[in-house]
């Protein structure tokens, strides 16, 4: 375990996870002792389709420095095709954030099923890693939130 | 009177922005507006209108009236300092600096508004006459001469000189620390700035709504125009946006609203528009219903209900924003006209 | 114009039609408002006429509940919206009578004004059976010309052409106006760096007054209460409390409409500040030209919008960070 220094920025990840896949990707993470970082917010919602850009970009005004979401893998959405009008969505949103100037690695989308506990936990570390990397979120930063 | 030649002018700005808050019109992304003034801010004198009126400087479109804090289980509760820095805004017209006196009306009577009184207190306005004004101006009918605009300070742009003449103790003040820019006028120029107030009213008096008449438009007309059946056809086109309120320099309704910041609460003000559904909305619900009712509510405002309250004076200045901006080019002109030519039919 | 005023006087004679929706004529020579006409001499003030940019299929809304049918004068790009607003069950086809107008072009207003042309007092050559390519405009400052085509909307110079996609008859001839690319503007956005985009954005959308006219002319936008307006909704909807707030108004408005904007340009037209909100609207069409094949809302009534379709294949979300 390293020690943190004060100064070391840790950014702040909201992680929207399905119910049926990734939320349980995560449980298996965990009760198979895979870490990953504690900077990552897990919100669980019935399904990826259930997650619209306002969530995405209130996660930003109240000061997430970066937002994944966490869905079943194409093909296996729990109520059939859930994901796929996520996927539009978020490809379309994803644009439009990098179209307006906002880093694009600040989001991310990943299909990790109920089976992919390794995968939730590798994912997770490289996107907190990739937000680090880019620092605090000042673009879609909500200056009243500010503490 | 003093002048000054328009290439000293960033130096002026520089000089007064060096002791007070500066706010004049700049151009930003092709729009001129009233914003603060900075090395680098590409001022316009030239465009005669602002797209939004400065009541801003006065009387912002949204400010914080006091900050919640949660921490633990304390709670704290900070006020927001009334404004303190004395700040000067430059290039006001005369319709501008008479929606300043509307607003004085509504936010100076009993009980007094103490964000907007310390702004007014601490505020220097410096009128610019309009060099030439426009189609869509009608501030005569409203009483205001856009040849002589009366504030702190009054300027003329005519030529290569500006014209500076103070007309309070607030503008000497202002005139005192400009000094070393400032030079003395002649009776040449006393002559020159006749000239050019004579030629602003020749063409204020050509201009197609200046002789625009308010006939009928008083505190005693509540009913007859409250109730004219003329307001189901002239809100048809209006599609509820807010802009005419929102550019107005004399629109004063306010609404106030917490801000959940996640570890407390802002609570602040912001304008309100008559246009928007939510506008005085209660918790029994609305009472204006319809578009219609609301549409109307914003001309009743002007024309009748502000004039009942206050000696009869109207809460429109005859600016003409609302005249150009409106999307769906309706305007308190049109109305006004479609009154009077209802009188005539009868 | 004086065939389109006969054959509506005459539609409405004969009882076809119990209202026409077209454009009265201002009290400048440029402010024509929407309006309905409903008895023969209400049509001394109908105009048609280059200041016409109005989008009347936005009225349809709520013209498609009145009783009788409504006859409505809708240029090219309106009948675009028409079409869409079929497709969302939101106007009544039964309930209108389109005459497709012809259309040589809107004018804008603020860009005549833009180039230094004040107190106007007369136009001449903004009307539709002009032929001519210049306006003559009569000032108090005197005579001014400037060419039709400097004067025109932004959207008709990118014009998707003059066919109308929905009518009942047609009057009026229509003239080619297209004389630049629809996504060049957005491109060259796209070429910058993440820093050029953000000033260029946060400039223009510093001067939003929230105003929500964009919002409210817009055809798409027919939401019986926007979710801006909700007062459980603890984002403000009418004011520029922190930069933040317009971001995110500007980006939830153009995805709402995303796949059904048939990119009519009222944005642009009507914003009192000249921010050119189509970049949004049309960066999102572009996208979805290009991820998910070409596609024209308002085309038809009846294909499956693209963010209401998918496919199997569709590609990831990641292509965003890939393309860099």
């Amino acid at each position: 375990m390293s020690i943190e220094t004060k100064e070391e920025f840790r950014p702040k990840i909201v992680a929207f996870c399905c119910n049926w896949c990734s939320y349980a990707g995560a449980d298996l993470a965990g009760s198979s002792r895979l870490s990953y970082p504690a900077d990552v917010k897990i919100i669980r919602v019935p399904c990826s389709c259930r997650v619209n850009p306002m969530f995405i970009l209130r996660a930003f005004e109240k000061g997430a420095d970066g937002v994944i979401l966490c869905g079943c893998h194409p093909g296996d959405c729990h109520y059939s095709t859930g994901n796929y009008y996520a996927r539009r969505r978020m490809t379309l949103l994803f644009s439009m954030l990098d179209y307006i100037g906002v880093e694009n690695g600040r989001t991310r989308v990943e299909w990790v099923s109920a089976a992919e506990g390794v995968k939730f936990s590798t994912t997770m570390n490289e996107f907190v890693e990739k937000v680090r990397s880019l620092g605090k979120n000042v673009r879609l930063e909500d200056l009243r939130c500010r503490n | 009177m003093y002048k000054i030649a328009k290439e000293n002018l960033a130096a002026l700005f520089q000089l007064i922005a060096g002791s007070r808050e500066l706010y004049l019109p700049v151009k930003v992304s092709g729009q001129v507006n009233f914003r603060a003034w900075s090395e680098d801010a590409e001022v316009d004198l030239d465009t005669l209108k602002t797209v939004k009126s400065p009541k801003d400087a006065f009387f912002p479109q949204s400010e914080d009236l006091y900050t919640c804090r949660k921490d633990g289980k304390k709670l704290t509760v900070e006020p927001e300092a009334l404004k303190e820095q004395d700040f000067v805004v430059f290039g006001m017209k005369a319709c501008d600096v008479k929606g300043v006196e509307v607003l004085d009306k509504v936010f100076l009577a009993d009980p007094v508004d103490s964000f907007y009184a310390a702004r007014r207190e601490h505020g220097t306005i410096v009128a610019m006459a309009c060099h030439e004004p426009e189609e869509t101006c009608f501030c005569k009918v409203f009483g205001a001469d856009c040849a002589e605009p009366v504030a702190d300070v009054a300027v003329w742009m005519t030529g290569e000189e500006l014209y500076w003449k103070s007309l309070t103790e607030k503008g000497d003040a202002l005139t005192k620390s400009a000094e070393s820019l400032l030079a003395e006028a002649d009776a040449e120029d006393e002559k020159k700035v006749e000239e050019e107030k004579a030629s602003i009213r020749g063409i204020v008096e050509k201009l197609p709504y200046s002789n625009l008449s308010l006939e009928g438009w008083n505190g005693e007309a509540l009913n007859e125009k409250f109730n004219s059946e003329l307001w189901e056809e002239l809100y048809k086109p209006c599609l509820a946006c807010g802009t005419c309120t929102f550019v107005c320099p004399t629109c004063q309704c306010y609404d106030i609203k917490d801000y959940d910041t996640g570890h407390g609460i802002k609570r602040y003000r912001c304008w309100d528009s008559c246009m928007y559904s939510d506008f005085t909305m209660m918790a029994h619900g609305n009472n204006r219903t319809s578009q219609m009712q609301r549409f109307r509510q914003r001309f009743m405002h002007k024309l009748v209900y502000f004039p009942a309250n206050n000696d009869g004076m109207y809460s429109c200045v005859g600016c003409g924003r609302c005249v150009e901006k409106c999307p769906a080019s309706l305007n308190i002109v049109k109305v006004i006209k479609s009154f009077q030519n209802q009188g005539g039919d009868k | 114009m004086q065939e389109l005023i006969n054959r509506a006087k005459e539609l409405l004679a004969d009882g076809t039609v119990a209202r026409v929706l077209g454009w009265k004529a201002g009290d400048l020579p440029y402010n024509p408002e929407p309006a309905y006409f409903e008895k023969e001499e209400d049509f001394e003030n109908f105009v048609y006429n280059g200041f016409c940019g109005a989008n009347l299929s936005k009225y349809m809304i709520e013209a498609s509940k009145l009783e009788g049918k409504t006859l409505v004068c809708l240029k090219p790009c309106d009948t675009y919206s028409f079409n869409q607003l079929i497709k969302e069950h939101r106007v009544d086809r039964e309930k209108a009578y389109i005459i497709g107008v012809g259309c040589k072009g809107k004018l804008d207003i603020e860009k005549i004004k833009g180039m230094g042309i004040k107190g106007i007092e007369s136009i001449s050559g903004a009307e539709i059976t002009d032929g001519a390519d210049t306006l003559t405009i009569q000032t108090l400052y005197g005579e001014k010309t400037c060419s039709y085509a400097d004067a025109m909307l932004e959207r008709c110079h990118v014009c998707k052409g003059k066919e109308h996609k929905i009518y009942d008859e047609l009057i009026g001839e229509s003239k080619e106006t297209k004389d630049a690319e629809r996504f060049d503007s957005v491109a060259a956005i796209e070429a910058m760096s993440p820093e050029e985009k953000f000033a260029f954005f946060q400039k223009e959308l510093s001067k939003c007054i929230r105003c929500n006219a964009c919002r409210n002319v817009c055809p798409a936008c027919s939401c019986r209460k926007c979710v801006f307006d909700s007062n459980k909704f603890d984002s403000s909807q009418k004011a520029n409390v922190d930069s933040f707030e317009e971001k995110m108004f500007h980006i939830i408005r153009a995805f709402h409409v995303a796949g059904r904007c048939t990119d009519c340009g009222e944005c642009s037209r009507v914003c009192p500040q000249g921010i050119p909100l189509h970049l949004f609207n049309r960066k999102f069409i572009k996208d979805i030209n290009e991820f998910y094949g070409e596609y024209q809302a308002g085309e038809d009534t009846d294909s499956r919008g693209p963010l209401t379709d998918f496919t199997f294949d569709d590609v990831e979300p990641g292509i965003v960070a890939e393309r860099g």
